[in-house]
């Protein structure tokens, strides 16, 4: 049947072209799957206060974080709507998934380098991710703690400047 | 029990729930790469040290944003980022004539660059007011690690031929000792509140 109709469609062909295996499909896509399944970083917090892509500020001169089961975080931004009521609107701290306190960043840190190896601490670094239009009084106040408990490498979080 | 033949299983499914799983991974992946501003805070001085080092006039480079952003020089406005940036690479900069309104410099040997180079005392001292927000203090900030790079890649050009990013670890030391990154973030000050 199909071999006479190939021939009425193409008469110089002498093989025909049978349908194109899908057998490999499921391989393929799972290889895709994997490879996503591996490079997802799921976010480990949730975010409670404003803080989206666009928030964070913009610069040229930034540098990649390496090592980032070396880096802890410390969030700054006004609290998100449903929080408000509670936690006022001007900007808050954040540590790992709840609000915090500045006398509790000397604790975090000291929490954060436990965790580690002892070899590991001097490479450790403080990441912060600030909104842009907090008022530098709060991260003043945060670089003073961090310097207090000897956290002294620390990266300002910024996104890549795409020209101006 | 008796032995049956086990129909073989339809796994042109398969494919299907794939997708659907490849699908899933596909919305929750964020393969977002932190990027930012690396800095060293000063360590917290020892009680019985004196804080205050005595820094020659001359070899300060004293930028100030205040509140509503403005930035000042030496107690100079300056206009644009620009203007900041240009201004911080010629006070970095090494590669003059002595001036009395540009920091000291001194001559030292860096391994890897035959002949002794010159660099300087300067030192950044950054100082913002509480009321500044954050986005432009990192403005701020960017710009003069921008002309610390910027100072730093010529120098690579002239020793090496080659631009900073290019060189290997040691060439990139030898360069860093030639311009040390000084930008201090001395402690903050309030000028007239927030």
């Amino acid at each position: 049947m199909e071999e006479s109709n190939m021939a009425v469609m193409g008469k110089k062909k002498k093989k025909t072209l049978g349908a194109i295996s899908t057998a490999s499909l499921p391989d393929i896509v799972f290889m895709i799957l994997f490879f996503f399944m591996v490079s997802t970083t799921m976010r480990e917090v949730e975010l409670l206060i404003e803080l989206k892509g666009s928030d964070l500020p913009t610069a040229t001169e930034i540098k990649k974080l390496e090592k980032k089961s070396l880096v802890s975080y410390i969030y700054v931004g006004k609290p998100l709507q449903q929080y408000q009521k509670t936690y006022g609107t001007e900007p808050k701290i954040q540590l790992n998934s709840s609000f915090a306190e500045l006398s509790d960043i000397y604790e975090y840190i000291l929490a954060e380098r436990a965790e580690r190896d002892e070899a590991e601490v001097p490479f450790m670094t403080t990441s912060l991710k600030v909104h842009r239009d907090t008022k530098m009084g709060i991260i003043t106040d945060i670089k003073q703690e961090l310097r207090k408990a000897s956290a002294l490498k620390i990266n300002y979080s910024a996104r890549q400047d795409m020209g101006y | 029990m008796a032995k049956r033949s086990t129909p073989e299983i339809n796994a042109s499914s398969m494919a299907d729930i794939a997708f659907l799983l490849l699908i899933f991974f596909l919305v929750t992946t964020t393969m977002d790469v932190d990027t930012g501003i690396q800095r060293q805070l000063p360590p917290i001085p020892e009680k019985d040290q004196k804080t205050d080092v005595e820094v020659n006039k001359r070899n300060v480079y004293q930028v100030l944003v205040n509140s509503r952003g403005t930035i000042s020089v030496n107690n100079h406005w300056v206009n644009s980022l620009e203007e900041l940036r240009e201004g911080a690479k010629e006070f970095i900069n090494c590669d003059r004539a002595d001036d009395p309104d540009l920091p000291e410099m001194e001559e030292i040997v860096v391994e890897g660059i035959k002949t002794p180079v010159k660099t300087s005392k300067g030192l950044i001292s950054l100082q913002n007011d509480r009321g500044t927000t954050y986005g432009r203090y990192i403005e701020v900030q960017n710009e003069l690690v921008a002309a610390y790079n910027e100072i730093r890649n010529e120098a690579a050009r002239k020793y090496f031929n080659k631009p900073y990013d290019e060189l290997s670890d040691e060439q990139q030391e030898a360069i860093r000792k030639i311009y040390p990154q000084r930008i201090s973030e001395a402690e903050p000050k309030n000028y007239g509140g927030k």
